[in-house]
C-alpha cells in the first residue's frame, strides 16, 4: 500500500482530518528545508508538499513567488529537491511527500528519468499544475510505472466530464482548489466549497484535499468539516517569509501546531 | 495535405493545452465558440467590415526599389502592415478577438504586451467596443516603449508594469494568465501572439492569415507571379504565420522567419529559440522550443526590440521548422539597426524594430540573388514607438 493511501486509511480509521502543509524547497535556504519538513511533521502534518520552484509560476500569487525567486536565487534545482527529500527520508519512513510545481523542469529531466528518480528518493505523489489530464496520459505513465501516485487540482470552474476524466487518472488524493485566483489570494467561499464537494464526489472516490486561501486554524476546521484534507500554502510561506533565520523552523511548528489542534478539536 | 492544428490544438509534437485547472473551461469555451463563429456569415462579414473600414485594408504592397537598387540583387516588395490602423498587424487579431469577446458576452478585456502594439491595438478595439482593458506590460517594456504606454492610457486602457521575473514580455504573459484565473467568468483574454494554450495558435493565425491572403492576390496583379521568398520576423510568431500560412502549398516560394539574434547566437544573449537549437519545453500552455537552462528554468532573453524579447515562439513555426517547409534564422541587434537606417534614408519610411529584422535578412541574402527574383518581407509595424530605442543607441537624448 502506498504511504499516501496508509496515511488517509489511519485517518479515517480515527475519525481525524489530514493537514497537509506546503513549503517550497530551499526557501529562505537549502539548509532549512529537511529541517522545515520534520518540524511539519512534529507538528502534525499528515502529507508534505514539497514546492519545485520554477521561473515563471503562472498560478502562483506574490508570496509563493517570492519564495520561488528565493529558491533559485539560492541554487535550488529539481536534482537539489531530490536530494532533500532522500535526505528527509533518512529520518522519516512514513510521512508521504508530493512534489508541486510546473511541469517543465521534469521535462526537461525527462519523465522516465524523473520518476525513477523521484522513487528512489523516496516522493509519493507529483503534482504539475500546467498539466492537465489532456496532456498527461504519457507523462504520468511513467510515475505509475514507479509506484508515483499523480496528484490533480480540480476548480470551481471544473464541470462534470472533467471531473470523471481526472478521477480515472487520479491516486492517491485529490486537491480542490478552493477560489478562483492563484495562491493566497484571500477570497475563500465556504458554502460554495459546501456545495461543490458533493458533485465531485459523485465522481472521485478518493479523499479529497481543499486548499487556496486557507489562512487561519478557524477557517481550517471549518473546512475540515466539508473536506478529508486541508491544504495550508501561502500563509506558512509567509511565515518564513517575515521570520528571522533563526526562528523560521519554530515559528512554522507553532503555527502548524495550532491548525492541528484546531483540527482535532471536538 | 497541410492541416494542423489536430483536436487538441497539436501542431505535431508542438502546442497542446498546458493549463491550471481552473483555465481549461475558459480555454474549451473559446475554442467551442471560435469553432461556431468562424464559420458564421455573420460573423465573417462584421470581421472584414471593420479590416476594411477601421483597419484600412487591404494593406498595400510596395515595392522598395531605391532600396534594391542600392543593395543589388532581388527586388524588395513591403506588405505594408505599418499602414494599418495603431501602426502593427496586431490589430487584425486584436478586432477578431474583441468580436468574439462580445459574442461571448464578456465586458473586460486583458492582454500582455512587449512592444506596446498589441497593448495598443487591444486598448483601441475595448475603446471601439466599449469595453474595460488592463494591459500587462513588463516594467523594463514601459521603459523601453514609453510612447505606447502614454497612447494606451489616452485609449482609456489601464496599464499594469510587471515586476516580477525579467520584466519583459514573458512576466507580462504570467501577470495576464494570473488576472484570467482570477476573473475568468467575466474576463477575456486578448492574447497577442500565434502561441498560449489551444486555440489561442489557430485563432490567431486565422485572424492575421488575412495578410498572406491578400499578398496572394496582390503579388500576381504587380508583379505576375509570386514571390522567391516570404520573410517575416518572429516573436511568438503571429505576423510571420500570418503571412507564411497562406503560401505554405504554394510550391516554390521559400518561407523565411527572423528570430532576434541580440548580440549573437553564440553570446547565448539572444531570443531566437528556432535558431538557437532551444530544447523543447512547456511555457504559457503550450508546448514549443524553448529558451530554457539544463534545469528546466526559463532563461532572460535579449533583444533590442521588445515585441521579439521572447523565449518561447509559436508551436506551428516548430512545426514547419521541423518539416524544413520554413527556414528560420537570426538577425543581430546591429543588423537590425542598419536595416532600420536604410528603410529609413531609402524609402521614407521608419519601421518597427521588430519588423527591421526581416528586412535586415532580406538585405543579406538580396545581393547573392538574381535581379530578377522577388523577395516579399512583411512589414509588420511601424517604428514611431522605437525613437528613444534608436536614440539612446545612437547617444542622442530626445
Ligand atoms: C511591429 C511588430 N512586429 C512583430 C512583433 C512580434 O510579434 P509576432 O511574432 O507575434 O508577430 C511585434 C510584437 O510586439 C510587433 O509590435
Amino acid at each position: 500500500m502506498s504511504r499516501i493511501q496508509a496515511v488517509f486509511d489511519r485517518l479515517k480509521a480515527q475519525q481525524r482530518k489530514a493537514l497537509i502543509p506546503f513549503i517550497t524547497a530551499g526557501d529562505p535556504d537549502p539548509q532549512l528545508t529537511v529541517p522545515l519538513l520534520h518540524a511539519l511533521v512534529g507538528a502534525g502534518a499528515d502529507v508534505l508538499e514539497l514546492g519545485v520552484p520554477f521561473s515563471d509560476p503562472m498560478a502562483d500569487g506574490p508570496t509563493i513567488q517570492r519564495a520561488s525567486e528565493r529558491a533559485l536565487k539560492n541554487g535550488v534545482t529539481l536534482r537539489s529537491v531530490l536530494a532533500m527529500v532522500a535526505e528527509f527520508r533518512q529520518q522519516d519512513a512514513t510521512t508521504p511527500v508530493v512534489l508541486m510545481g510546473y511541469g517543465n523542469p521534469i521535462e526537461a529531466m525527462g519523465w522516465e528519468a524523473f520518476a525513477q528518480r523521484a522513487a528512489e528518493a523516496g516522493v509519493d505523489g507529483v503534482l504539475t499544475v500546467d498539466f492537465p489530464p489532456e496532456e498527461s496520459h504519457a507523462a504520468f505513465a511513467h510515475l505509475e510505472a514507479h509506484g508515483l501516485d499523480p496528484i490533480f487540482l480540480l476548480a470551481p470552474t471544473t464541470v462534470d466530464a472533467r471531473i470523471a476524466e481526472v478521477a480515472k487518472l487520479a491516486r492517491g488524493y485529490v486537491y480542490y482548489v478552493s477560489l478562483k485566483g492563484v495562491t493566497g489570494a484571500g477570497h475563500l467561499d465556504l458554502s460554495a466549497i459546501e456545495q461543490k464537494l458533493p458533485q465531485l464526489r459523485k465522481h472521485i472516490a478518493l479523499p479529497i484535499g481543499v486548499g487556496f486561501g486557507i489562512r487561519d486554524a478557524e477557517t481550517a476546521r471549518r473546512v475540515a468539516d466539508l473536506a478529508d484534507a486541508v491544504v495550508i500554502g501561502s500563509r506558512i510561506v509567509q511565515e518564513i517569509e517575515q521570520s528571522p533565520r533563526e526562528r523560521v523552523v519554530d515559528n512554522v511548528k507553532q503555527f502548524v501546531a495550532g491548525v492541528r489542534a484546531a483540527l482535532d478539536k471536538k | 495535405m497541410y492541416n494542423y492544428p489536430d483536436n487538441g490544438g497539436h501542431f505535431g509534437p508542438y502546442g497542446g493545452i498546458y493549463m491550471a485547472e481552473t483555465l481549461m473551461p475558459a480555454v474549451d469555451e473559446l475554442r467551442r465558440q471560435y469553432e461556431h463563429f468562424r464559420d458564421d456569415p455573420e460573423f465573417k462579414a462584421e470581421f472584414a467590415y471593420e479590416l476594411k473600414h477601421y483597419v484600412g485594408r487591404p494593406s498595400p504592397i510596395y515595392h522598395a526599389k531605391r532600396l534594391s537598387e542600392q543593395f543589388g540583387g532581388a527586388q524588395i516588395y513591403l506588405k505594408r502592415e505599418d499602414l494599418n490602423h495603431t501602426g502593427a498587424h496586431k490589430i487584425n487579431n486584436a478586432i477578431g478577438q474583441a468580436l468574439l469577446a462580445r459574442r461571448m458576452g464578456k465586458k473586460r478585456v486583458i492582454a500582455e504586451t512587449g512592444a506596446g502594439m498589441h497593448g495598443v491595438a487591444t486598448a483601441t478595439v475595448a475603446a471601439r467596443f466599449g469595453m474595460e482593458c488592463v494591459v500587462y506590460m513588463g516594467a523594463e517594456d514601459v521603459q523601453r516603449q514609453a510612447p505606447n504606454v502614454f497612447r494606451m492610457k489616452l485609449l482609456g486602457a489601464t496599464v499594469v508594469p510587471v515586476e516580477s521575473g525579467s520584466r519583459t514580455l514573458k512576466d507580462a504573459c504570467n501577470e495576464a494568465i494570473r488576472d484570467w484565473v482570477t476573473n475568468v467568468e467575466t474576463t477575456f483574454y486578448i492574447f497577442g501572439t500565434a502561441a498560449g494554450p489551444h486555440p489561442y495558435p489557430m485563432l490567431v493565425r486565422d485572424f492575421q492569415c488575412v495578410i498572406g491572403n491578400e499578398a496572394k492576390v496582390q503579388m500576381p496583379e504587380m508583379i505576375g507571379r509570386q514571390p522567391d521568398a516570404v520573410i517575416a520576423c518572429v516573436g511568438g510568431g503571429s505576423n510571420a504565420i500570418g503571412i507564411f500560412h497562406p503560401y505554405i502549398d504554394v510550391e516554390g516560394v521559400r518561407l523565411i522567419g527572423v528570430e532576434a539574434g541580440g548580440h549573437g547566437i553564440g553570446s547565448g544573449q539572444h531570443a531566437a529559440p528556432l535558431t538557437g537549437n532551444a530544447k523543447v519545453g512547456v511555457l504559457h500552455g503550450n508546448k514549443v522550443y524553448l529558451m530554457q537552462d539544463e534545469n528546466g528554468q526559463i532563461v532572460e532573453t535579449h533583444s533590442i526590440s521588445a515585441g521579439l524579447d521572447y523565449p518561447g515562439v509559436g508551436p506551428e513555426h516548430c512545426l514547419l521548422k521541423d518539416l524544413h517547409r520554413a527556414e528560420y534564422v537570426a538577425i543581430n541587434d546591429d543588423e537590425a539597426i542598419a536595416a532600420f537606417d536604410a528603410l529609413c534614408r531609402f524609402e521614407g519610411i521608419i519601421p518597427a524594430l521588430e519588423s527591421s529584422h526581416a528586412l535586415a535578412h532580406a538585405l543579406k541574402i538580396a545581393p547573392t540573388m538574381g535581379k530578377d527574383k522577388a523577395l516579399l518581407v512583411n512589414l509588420s509595424g511601424r517604428g514611431d514607438k522605437d525613437m528613444n530605442t534608436v536614440a539612446r543607441i545612437k547617444g542622442i537624448t530626445l
